[in-house]
């Protein structure tokens, strides 16, 4: 059976943390909140291939990444999964055009160059691609951030906290041209996140992460009105959530 | 009273360190400085010197990078205990050095049997001068090669990875790159090592002209006869240096 979309049904102890976690991601944006410490960094690490947990599955499109049981860990470059890290990490030696093309070198020269620029141009920033990647604001390196992630056209994509490193005048602007972004994206969209009004404002599913456990999941305006737990009750009440280091 | 006691102490230290530098440079006349460097014992030093420290860098740049890499992501007890052990040859005495190199690659060291079997007699030959300098310069690039990958963001290296990398590749493409110029700094740092690298080549390589003496064994040489070739040879050695260490003074700024 191939299922669009993203599968994830993991176990395994990471340092005191036991990890047990199962969700669906579907095409589109998946919001994933919880305490620090409680998984999130984890699941992604799982997805990413970064880490290996100790049992389950993760499918992508039907397309098995991981399988305890049948031997599967595709490598992380072989997985086509984007990735959006919170302080976007642009490679500093190359420049922003550099760090586009990183992700399309096994094309021929001319198509690379295109679809680099292609990617600058779909997120505004065309003008930057001779521009050294640590010469960029908060904002400008988010983008090309993004643009490199979805350069290559990655079946999934993935995004660790991606307004914590922007000051908060900036955040709002920023949240609401990313929002507008993911929503162009027909893949699966996981989203790491401690505050409310990105939850708020990327829409999709909200997925609430406790103790290595998923503990709800929902629209964010069912979930309002029935939390499940203290923390999801804080988390849909609070407005913006208590930001933590 | 605090300032003043502050001030000798500093002036005397000064004074003990820059006083025979200085003596170097000024006792001799540029005549006496060139008539020292045509003496017959310069030319075949200077050119093995080259040829050994040249080597000794290449073995060292090209083992010690994979090994730094390696020491810098592993965080084991027995990995520390590794990287610990690497640092050795900075505080072993170079006299300890020459007989830890004569038991582990001498006839009758360790090694020697097996050698021996192969044909190759080590001690005494310019492979045994590359040999000594890789052991007592070796720390010296691998220790800043190890602290310039641990600063290497480890999402730099995921983010590669994702974009279709393999390991390789990103060691290649974003670690090496990333990390060049402090490479660069502990290579200048090494190779300066190497280049006065005295005790344990003579204890292992010996003193033969041509073949196992370099610079300083030249000196050491010259001295006996000759006070004059030996300063010109120390002046050479001096400039070289202090050119080294500016250069990694302003490659580290950079």
């Amino acid at each position: 059976m191939t299922v669009q979309g993203l599968d994830v049904e993991v176990q395994g102890n990471i340092g005191e943390l036991t990890v047990a976690l199962a969700l669906h991601a579907a095409p589109g944006p998946t919001v994933i909140v919880g305490p620090n410490g409680a998984g999130k960094t984890s699941l992604l690490m799982f997805i990413l291939g970064a880490m290996s947990p100790a049992q389950g599955q993760i499918t992508l499109d039907g397309r098995a990444l991981f399988d305890h049981a049948r031997g599967i860990d595709v490598p992380v470059e072989n997985r086509q999964i984007g990735f959006l890290p919170q302080r976007y990490a642009l490679f500093p030696h190359l420049d922003v055009l550099g760090n586009i093309s990183y992700g399309l070198s096994g094309r021929p020269p001319p198509e690379r160059a295109r679809l680099a620029r292609a990617a600058l141009r779909e997120l505004g920033v065309e003008d930057l691609a001779a521009r050294r990647s640590d010469q960029l604001s908060g904002g400008e390196a988010q983008r090309v951030a993004l643009a490199r992630a979805l350069a290559h056209g990655p079946r999934a994509l993935l995004l660790d906290e991606p307004l914590a490193a922007l000051d908060a005048s900036l955040r709002r602007d920023v949240r609401r041209f990313l929002a507008a972004q993911l929503r162009t994206l027909a893949i699966p969209t996981l989203i790491v996140t401690h505050d409310h009004a990105d939850a708020e404002a990327f829409g999709g599913e909200v997925v609430v992460i406790e103790h290595g456990t998923v503990t709800q999941r929902g629209r964010l305006a069912v979930i309002a009105t029935n939390p499940a737990t203290d923390f999801v009750r804080q988390f849909v009440h609070e407005e913006p959530a208590p930001r933590t280091p | 009273m605090w300032s003043a006691a502050l001030g000798t102490l500093s002036a005397l230290l000064l004074l003990l360190v820059l006083l025979p530098v200085v003596a170097l440079l000024v006792t001799a006349s540029p005549r006496d400085l060139l008539r020292g460097l045509a003496d017959p014992l310069v030319g075949p030093a200077v050119q093995l010197t080259l040829a050994t420290t040249t080597l000794s860098l290449l073995a060292i740049v090209a083992c010690g990078t994979p090994l730094a890499w390696l020491l810098a992501h592993r965080r084991t007890r027995r990995w520390r205990l590794v990287e610990t052990l690497i640092q050795l040859p900075v505080v072993l005495p170079p006299a300890v050095a020459g007989v830890a190199l004569l038991l582990a690659f001498g006839r009758r060291g360790l090694l020697g049997p097996l050698l021996g079997h192969a044909g190759i007699g080590l001690p005494f030959t310019t492979a045994a001068v590359v040999l000594a300098e890789v052991f007592v310069a070796a720390p010296f690039y691998v220790q800043p090669a190890i602290a310039a990958f641990r600063r290497l963001d480890p999402d730099l290296v995921l983010v590669a990875r994702t974009l279709g990398a393999s390991r390789p590749k990103v060691f290649f493409s974003v670690a090496l790159p990333i990390a060049r110029s402090a490479l660069a700094g502990g290579a200048a740092l090494s190779w300066a090592r190497a280049l006065g690298e005295f005790g344990a080549t003579l204890m292992f390589a010996g003193n033969l002209g041509g073949r196992t003496q370099t610079l300083p064994l030249a000196i050491y040489t010259a001295l006996e006869s000759d006070l004059r070739t030996a300063q010109s040879l120390s002046i050479v050695l001096v400039v070289v240096a202090f050119g080294l260490l500016v250069a990694i003074r302003a490659g580290g700024r950079s």
